[in-house]
């Protein structure tokens, strides 16, 4: 996927994560590369709710193997799991 | 401090004489209640609560009630009923299917499971689980439903969200119905309703709020399951409850509390999350565990998640001041 892909991707899961798992509340800051369960922001409910995200938006079907914390724990590890199951 | 195998044995005597006081205590002098109502389950919290009652208040103060529905194993009020002859305590039974059928439980339940196995109807069995082998990879806790047929042929699936949340929320019906009956019996004789949640189930999110969490006390609430069993056996509890394997006696399908929500054995879950708690180095805890130092790190971590994610159970309503 091309950087600028990669970037755009980037920015759809924040806007998804803030808006559904952090209700647009601004002082809820995180950095692309946060751990979500770290950080307390996606629960074993909210992991229903992203996959879902990743399969109605992307077109991708994540396989229970697959919904690990290396592919779906943070913005940065999303994008890159987005990446590979798109080619 | 030192963290070996034996870190979680307690004094069943002391802390039984210790409980039977408080339980005493906060009956009769901090809510001013005669006696106590317990919903007893045939399973080991609910028969170690029922027996520390009858002990320190007298089983003419303590009423056992069983509330079988239609999901429900015959065994459970087998055991119930075995508990309150070893303690002498009246039982009375509650059948709560006919309620439960009245607020749309198993029909709203079913619809769900429909939606991710349409053919499931008469004659079918299902569970809810999570993912297994949580010490050996990392994975999210995420809930899958497993189907048995008629002809016993077993499918599992993973739950999407809205199936999940129907399924959870139909299923609770069963476990406030349970507290709105305590409570009726409890309210027309002045007791108290002694909830049996220990400290694995209550910190770890495993109850439904306002359900088996709603209660007036919780005497048991801070003691980790493996001692919770010690101090069945000092009571005296029926041997064959003691040896039940805990379950959820929720879903139709047989499942036990480690399949469907905590992933780990008790023994196991208890000393990980005590050696958490006192801060054991990971490779200290992995050597008495008989672990490796990573299986330790994933179990820290998980159980970490499961009290963070359920904090909001434990909460009080909150109030605008």
């Amino acid at each position: 996927m091309a950087a600028t892909d990669i970037d755009t991707v980037r920015q759809q899961i924040r806007e998804f994560v803030f808006e559904t798992f952090l209700f647009g509340d601004e002082s809820e800051a995180f950095a692309n590369d946060d751990s979500f369960m770290e950080k307390g922001i996606i629960d074993s409910t909210g992991v229903l709710e992203l996959t879902a995200f990743l399969e109605e938006r992307y077109g991708i079907t994540v396989d229970d193997e697959e919904m690990v914390p290396a592919n779906l724990d943070s913005v940065d590890n999303l994008a890159a799991y987005i990446g590979r199951k798109q080619q | 401090m030192r963290f070996t195998k034996d870190s979680l044995r307690i004094d069943a005597g002391q802390v039984a004489e210790e409980l039977g006081r408080v339980i005493r205590r906060q009956i009769h002098k901090d809510i001013r209640k005669s006696g106590a109502v317990v919903g007893i389950s045939g399973g080991i919290d609910s028969s170690v609560c029922a027996a520390l009652c009858a002990k320190t208040l007298g089983p003419d103060r303590v009423i056992g009630i069983m509330m079988p529905d239609t999901d429900s194993s015959p065994e459970s009020e087998q055991l119930a009923r075995e508990l309150a002859a070893a303690f002498d305590f009246e039982t009375i039974k509650e059948d709560i299917g006919g309620g439960l059928d009245g607020l749309g439980c198993y029909r709203r339940r079913d619809e769900a499971i429909r939606q991710v196995f349409p053919e499931f109807g008469e004659g079918y069995k299902s569970k809810i689980t999570i993912p297994s082998n949580i010490l050996d990879k990392d994975t999210f806790n995420f809930f899958q439903l497993t189907v048995q047929d008629p002809d016993g042929r077993v499918e599992t699936k993973r739950l999407p969200l809205k199936a999940y949340l129907q399924v959870v929320a139909a299923s609770n019906l069963k476990q406030r119905l349970r507290m709105t009956t305590l409570y009726y019996h409890a309210e027309k004789r002045n007791y108290a309703v002694v909830g049996t949640g220990n400290k694995d189930e209550h910190m770890q999110g495993f109850f439904v709020k306002y359900g088996d969490g709603g209660a007036d006390l919780k005497p048991i609430a801070h003691l980790f399951k493996v001692q919770v069993f010690q101090l069945a056996e000092y009571l005296g509890v029926p041997q064959s409850i003691v040896r039940r394997t805990p379950t959820t006696d929720t879903y139709s399908a047989d499942v036990t509390q480690e399949e469907f929500f905590f992933g780990l054995d008790f023994y196991t879950m208890d000393m990980l999350w005590y050696a958490m708690e006192n801060k054991v180095p990971p490779a200290d805890a992995a050597a008495v565990l008989g672990l490796t130092e990573e299986q330790v790190k994933r179990g820290y971590a998980n159980i970490t998640r499961k009290i963070v994610a359920t904090e909001y159970l434990r909460l009080h309503p909150l109030e605008a001041v």
